[in-house]
């Protein structure tokens, strides 16, 4: 049964709990809703969330476990021989589930019966044209093995699906009559019901932590992975990026880091006082017609993509730097593309960050510390610089600190705007690049997924994520310690 | 509760600090304020009194010119302070609020040290020619807010970290250190406990010698106890001004009569 249908099925069974929930509860009280603990429709929902709720857990966690389960059975049908020289577990376990979606599809289009797919055999029928006919392409030609397995593939998916749909509905139903047996006029559904939202609410915060420590995780078995064939100490202390994916390559982390430090501390230069200045006019100086028109406007510069930015810094900014400082002008700059560029582009996108996060610090400074220093006979620019900064500083601090988080991670500017040279250079107008652009052109190669040149991708992953992770706990340590109390 | 009349003095000047006449506030089209005329003397504390929104705040805050910061909200008619009108087009509402002080219903200490919230004021006016002068006025501020005693030992412990009563005579404290000829006070001790109400009110009463203070107050005791002059505002008039004594005991208008006596308000 389709996974479809089961939900369907699941969440009919739940619409018909709660009217059964519901029911049973007014007729349980004499019709008289004022006997009932709760109102009637917190039984239904007491019901239909016993409903849903066990049988949606029970469906995701054997969504998750079956692959294993039928992965590792077929794999077991394999033996030693039927591996290729030069090949491994993993290309014929492919091979065996194209051959087993490659049956499924024959028998919907009508060119196998359900028995001869079970029954066919190499020797007897050519399996190859036949599932080419049903449009699945197998490159090689099918041993009897890859037969067998794809068979006991297919098998062993059709029952755990058939088990999948007797337990999934089978506890729908178990947890819908024990709803229905609890549903009596004393039974606390209201408090029952808080409970499960409380529940689910819980769930989905736990989802949002859970998959962060699995990325962590990901990356840190890659990681390990990379320092077991590339020394770390090559990593962090060679001042050389010179990959070659014959084998050989220099990995230093150092003119990476550089790349990326330089980059965005341009790129902080230039945000921060833009967008601090344009939040200070926004949130003390500007009338509210103009405010409601320019804030807008201002937060209108982080919705456009990155790649955007990343051609206004190649097609535009480049070149009208290059027309100053390059060989015509000042004689300091060899390409449209360098730090300064990528620099000055990523500001840009940062100032809106900058701008919105301190505009809404700057507006929780309460009224009364300002009326406090225009009372005391304090202009305007003096309140803001004496007072409201300092009281804001560090909601600003936090504000700086996400955005350099967003210009150590950013990509796309880097790569249309920087360059790819992995240099050591103090010359902002050099082509340089950084830790993130030489992630995406160490991944997207045809390299070997086991060399060191595609691996130090995860550990270039695990380095910035780790600045980030160190930045936000400094940006927390700031806002913990200087933070105020406005009561 | 504190009835005991601590410091029942005449007034003893007939000087005018500020007078104002035929006053008019709008807040958009509210009109806030009606023909309010008033003389404020000075060297004398004068409370407003009447209900909550009669006005008594509002007409407050315009002998300093503090609705300037909001948008909406307009002033006519004529304020002099010492003959000179203070919505003149060449009176700098800076310089102004300078001269007339305010403290707040809330105390609103900044988010500095003890130290600094007093030495604001003196420091963005330049009333200190080196450090040492700058302690001095501080310690003395400090001294006249009554609250000196309490905080030297600790001057650059954040001023947010004193209690709520101490907080307010830090900002009394903060307001005089600016030497302001005239000081503002908008309910200062709304918010504070009977113990910390009777420390302001005696230092209400010391900063008479130097200033003339002008105090909003929902209590009429506090009223009674600490003033010289009293108003009566009522839906944005100014019903009845006069000598405090009079004022509470020989009331002229019959609302003023009401409210004192708790049948308005």
């Amino acid at each position: 049964m389709p996974v479809l249908w089961l939900i369907l099925i699941v969440l009919a069974l739940a619409v018909a709990g709660y009217v059964a929930g519901r029911t049973r509860a007014i007729s349980g009280a004499g019709d008289d809703r004022r006997a009932l603990h709760s109102l009637p429709s917190y039984y239904g929902w007491n019901v239909a969330m016993k409903v849903m709720v066990p049988a949606f857990l029970a469906l995701i966690l054997w969504l998750i476990a079956q692959p294993f389960m039928v992965n590792t059975k077929a794999t077991s049908l394999l033996p030693e021989t039927a591996i290729p020289e030069g090949s491994t577990i993993g290309l014929v376990m492919s091979d065996v589930r194209r051959v087993a979606d490659g049956l499924d599809l024959a028998v919907e289009q009508g060119l196998l019966s359900a028995g001869e797919a079970s029954e066919l055999s190499v020797t007897g029928s050519d399996v190859r044209g036949t599932l080419g006919s049903a449009g699945v392409a197998v490159g090689t030609e099918i041993t009897p093995e890859v037969l067998a397995a794809a068979q006991s593939y297919r098998a062993t998916n059709a029952t755990g699906n058939l088990l999948r749909a007797i337990v999934v509905i089978g506890l729908a139903l178990l947890g819908g009559a024990l709803a229905l047996a609890q549903t009596k006029p004393d039974f606390r559904a209201r408090n029952s019901v808080e409970r499960g939202i409380r529940g689910i609410l819980v769930g989905a915060a736990s989802i949002a932590i859970l998959t962060t420590i699995g990325i962590v995780l990901s990356l840190v078995f890659n990681t390990i992975e990379f320092f077991r064939i590339y020394p770390a100490s090559e990593f962090f202390g060679s001042f050389t990026w010179a990959p070659s994916f014959g084998g050989g390559s220099e990995l230093g982390i150092w003119p990476l880091l550089w790349g990326t430090l330089y980059i965005s501390f341009i790129a902080l230069l230039v945000s921060v006082p833009i967008g601090l200045f344009a939040a200070v006019y926004l949130s003390e100086y500007a009338g509210p017609k103009f405010r409601s028109v320019a804030k807008p406007a201002l937060e209108l510069l982080a919705g456009i993509p990155t790649i955007v930015y990343g051609l206004f810094a190649l097609l535009t900014v480049g070149p009208l730097l290059l027309s100053v400082f390059g060989r015509d002008g000042l004689g300091w700059m060899q390409a449209g593309t360098a730090v300064m560029t990528a620099g000055l582009v990523m500001g840009i996108m940062l100032i809106p960050f900058v701008s919105s996060l301190s505009d809404d610090i700057i507006n929780a400074v309460p009224q009364s510390l300002r009326d406090g220093s225009y009372g005391l006979g304090a202009t305007k620019s003096e309140t803001i610089k004496q007072v409201i900064l300092p009281a804001a500083l560090p909601g600003i601090v936090g504000a700086v600190l996400l955005a350099a988080s967003r210009a150590i991670g950013e990509t796309m500017i880097v790569v249309m705007g920087a360059g790819a040279a992995a240099r050591l250079s103090l010359n902002p107008f050099d082509a340089m690049t950084t830790v993130t652009a030489k992630i995406v052109s160490q991944l997207t190669g045809d390299a070997d997924f086991a060399s060191p040149e595609a691996l130090v991708a995860f550990a270039l992953g695990m380095t910035l994520f780790v600045m980030t992770l160190g930045l936000n706990v400094f940006a927390l340590y700031i806002v913990r310690k200087y933070r105020e109390q406005y009561d | 509760m504190y009835d005991s009349p601590l410091r029942k003095t005449e007034v003893d000047t007939n000087a005018s600090k500020i007078s104002a006449r035929d006053v008019q506030v709008y807040y958009g089209d509210t009109h806030a304020i009606k023909d309010v005329n008033v003389e404020i003397l000075d060297k004398t504390v004068t409370a407003f009194i009447g209900p909550s929104g009669c006005g008594k705040s509002t007409f407050l805050r315009t002998l300093n010119r503090m609705n300037d910061t909001i948008d909406i909200c307009r002033v006519e008619g004529l304020i002099e302070l010492d003959g000179e009108d203070i919505y003149d087009k060449r009176v700098d509402p800076v310089q102004l609020r300078a001269k007339v002080g305010m403290v707040f219903q809330k105390p609103n200490p900044f988010p500095k040290s003890i130290y600094d919230n007093v030495a604001y004021g003196p420091r963005i006016h330049g009333l200190a020619k080196n450090k040492a002068e700058l302690d001095e006025i501080v310690e003395k501020a400090l001294r006249r807010g009554a609250i000196w005693n309490e905080v030297k030992d600790r001057l650059d412990a954040p001023g947010t970290g004193l209690s709520g009563g101490q907080q307010q005579r830090l900002c009394i404290a903060r307001a005089v250190a600016t030497e302001p000829e005239v000081l503002l006070m908008d309910e200062p001790c709304s918010a504070l406990d009977p113990i910390a109400t009777s420390q302001v009110e005696e230092l209400i009463d010391e900063l008479r010698e130097n200033y003339s203070v002008v105090i909003v107050t929902h209590s009429m005791q506090q009223a009674a106890r600490v003033s010289q002059k009293t108003a009566f505002f009522h839906l944005g008039n100014l019903v009845e001004y006069g000598d405090t004594s009079q004022i509470f005991t020989n009331p002229v208008d019959p609302r003023t009569e009401s409210y004192i006596t708790g049948r308005i308000g």
